[in-house]
């Protein structure tokens, strides 16, 4: 395939300074470190991870609503600093978690859907309105719905009004920051089903950013898990779920609780310690809460070594590991980044 | 331990927010009220808390708790029971802690408040309770601020709070809602070994079928403010038998079992808002197998020794249903 992917990202990192009191010195935040990955044209990536661990400031990131601080975003092979606001909304579009606080409530559904039709600035007001409401149905709204208000819509049918509006300009991506978390799961499952019929028929990239294991699954082609600011494992979905490399990962998957009564709560081994994006542990990031670590962990930041569908960043799948602690089954030989 | 038969909750003359729902929570044991939002979960566990907000209106055939009327206890000997022998912890432990006072100060207050306890033994108390539940150098702990706890360890002090005056009841309304998934499992993990190392009754408020499936002895399915189903938990994943609660478990992707990129089941249309004197199934318009006497009067139907369903469908549909 020489097709350019649809979202490449490389070496991407964005740091915030915040400071905690008045007088105190600005501390830096790495919300994102040093990121890397592409997206093939139609497939969906998935990105998981607890809250603060940098997955909703990679979206802003992809989005181009947040500069990097270092890297680079390529949408459709283009670098996304260079090209201007108008040629950006045609290319990438976000969906994002709370419809409540996405659509302005003074304006009618029609309206908002037509926004970015108008923003961009050369087209006709008859081929606004037509696209308008061949968007409307398409999302499954009435034309009806098309003149109401935010308020008077529910959860699900606000989703729908986001999705419309994110697909107006016929773009090639949709970054879906958590969509479907606000919502019910009655309604939840109309959305992720909406959303993956689009995907479809109009040929769409997604990235799609979830705490929810089971959703993410549902959707997803390939997942990148993100712990503390990086991908500490990127893998196929389908292998990522039978073996996953990282310890992190497993624990993730552990605590996802499935409607299996009998099974009881998992006991998940991570202890109490809180990841905190301001005091990131050196060595690996996630030797404090590892149940597997050992000494080398806090010393030393481990490489990217292969698994089954892909990568983790993991001393015990290094083949030198000690004897009876590497992940078994994984391919093991060091990734060339 | 906590009886509740025909509790009627309404607001204003508009809503009816809970239609005639009973449950009961035995001793040591999990009750989960499960359903999507504005199904009157929450409004179910104010009104036995008696939190309900002015100008809504309780009434029930029955409310005990341990033996006591609920209904004719008067409004400061409630508030004596509540904290006491029945505690409540909410979804948002940010909200619900003061910000402006130390874990430690909040906490002994309920135990003076209460007990007339003395400060140094409330304190020793709040210590040991924090231990309890899983939190490492309570001592330290006592001195924060909610603010300078993680969501986590705030809703940990939230649960030790409620544990201060050995309540035999604990009323959790949605408690790991708020929480990533892996703190959820050591937060559920805990109220479970509370369970029964203390002999609690907990009444689980969730809208998480997992969390349900997880934790729960027996399980009530809310809907429109009436209980539409309840069974011994095991049965109602096995055999569910009310349309709604069917169509819920379709909509959940579990891994491993739903086919990946294939449409999850899903119930269209929403949670209606059901105003005061409706009659027939509040379900039927979301209903596939919905007909004409669903409008009419809804038989609530056995379907074993401890499970019922509220429907117009016959019991062993379900069975009928998979043999055609």
């Amino acid at each position: 395939m020489t097709a350019a992917p649809a979202i490449e990202a490389r070496g991407l990192r964005r740091v915030f300074r915040v400071r905690q009191g008045l007088f105190a010195e600005p501390r830096q935040v790495v919300a994102v470190d040093d990121v890397s990955f592409s997206v093939p044209a139609g497939s969906v990536l998935g990105v998981v991870g607890e809250s603060g661990c940098g997955k909703s400031t990679l979206a802003r990131l992809i989005l181009g609503l947040l500069p990097p601080s270092a890297g680079d975003v390529l949408v459709d092979g283009k670098r996304l600093a260079e090209l201007d606001r108008r040629a950006r909304a045609r290319l990438i579009q976000p969906v994002f978690q709370d419809p409540f606080a996405s659509l302005n409530p003074r304006r009618r559904v029609k309206d908002i859907v037509a926004m970015p039709l108008a923003a961009q600035g050369d087209v006709p007001s008859a081929a606004m309105a037509s696209r308008v409401a061949e968007m409307l149905a398409r999302v499954g709204l009435s034309e009806e719905q098309g003149e109401r208000y935010p308020a008077q819509l529910s959860g699900g049918q606000r989703q729908r009004v986001a999705i419309a509006r994110a697909l107006v300009l016929r773009p090639r991506i949709v970054v879906c920051d958590e969509p479907t978390s606000a919502l019910d799961v009655s309604v939840q499952a109309q959305i992720l089903n909406l959303l993956a019929e689009l995907r479809r028929e109009l040929g769409l990239t997604y990235l799609f950013i979830s705490h929810n294991l089971a959703v993410v699954e549902h959707v997803a082609s390939e997942v990148a898990v993100m712990y503390l600011g990086r991908i500490v494992e990127r893998s196929e979905a389908e292998a990522l779920f039978r073996a996953p490399g990282h310890p992190y990962t497993r624990a993730l998957l552990a605590s996802v609780l499935t409607p299996e009564p009998g099974l009881g709560v998992p006991d998940v081994g991570l202890g109490d310690a809180m990841p905190d994006p301001a005091n990131i542990p050196p060595g690996c990031r996630f030797h404090p809460r590892c149940p597997q670590a050992f000494d080398r962990c806090p010393r030393e930041a481990p490489a990217a070594w292969a698994t089954a569908g892909g990568f983790a960043e993991c001393h015990l799948l290094e083949p030198t590991a000690p004897a009876g602690l590497a992940g078994a089954g994984a391919s093991q030989r060091q990734l060339a980044r | 331990m906590l009886d509740v038969r025909g509790l009627r909750v309404e607001f204003g003359g508009r809503t009816a927010a809970v239609r005639g729902a009973s449950l009961r929570v035995s001793k040591g044991e999990t009750h989960c009220l499960v359903g999507e939002s504005g199904c009157g979960k929450s409004v179910t566990a104010l009104a036995v808390m008696n939190l309900l907000a002015r100008g809504a209106k309780r009434d029930a055939e029955v409310l005990s708790f341990a033996g006591q009327d609920l209904l004719r206890l008067s409004d400061s000997r409630m508030s004596r029971l509540r904290g006491d022998r029945m505690a409540m912890i909410f979804q948002e432990p940010m909200t619900s802690l003061n910000p402006a006072y130390t874990v430690g100060s909040q906490m002994t207050e309920v135990l003076r408040r209460h007990r007339g306890t003395p400060r140094a033994q409330a304190v020793d108390r709040a210590a040991e309770l924090l231990g309890l539940v899983g939190i490492t150098a309570p001592g330290m702990r006592l001195g924060q601020y909610p603010h300078q706890l993680s969501g986590g360890l705030r809703q940990r002090v939230m649960i030790a709070m409620a544990l201060m005056c050995d309540p035999e009841l604990l009323v959790a309304d949605e408690p790991t809602t708020a929480l990533d998934v892996t703190v959820q499992a050591q937060i559920l993990r805990l109220l479970a070994t509370l369970r029964r190392d203390l002999g609690l009754g907990i009444l689980l408020i969730t809208h998480d079928l997992g969390v349900v499936a997880r934790v729960a002895d027996r399980v009530s399915v809310m809907y429109a403010g009436e209980v539409v189903e309840s069974a011994p938990t095991a049965e109602l994943f096995a055999a569910p038998r009310h349309p709604y609660t069917r169509g819920l478990l379709r909509c959940v992707p579990v891994p491993g079992k739903t086919r990946r990129g294939e449409p999850l089941g899903s119930i269209p249309g929403v949670v209606p808002r059901i105003p005061p004197g409706f009659r027939g199934c509040a379900f039927r318009d979301r209903c596939e197998h919905a007909a004409p006497n669903c409008a009419g009067a809804v038989p609530r139907r056995p379907a074993g020794p401890e499970h019922e369903f509220l429907c117009t469908l016959p019991a062993d549909w379900t069975l009928r249903e998979a043999a055609a």
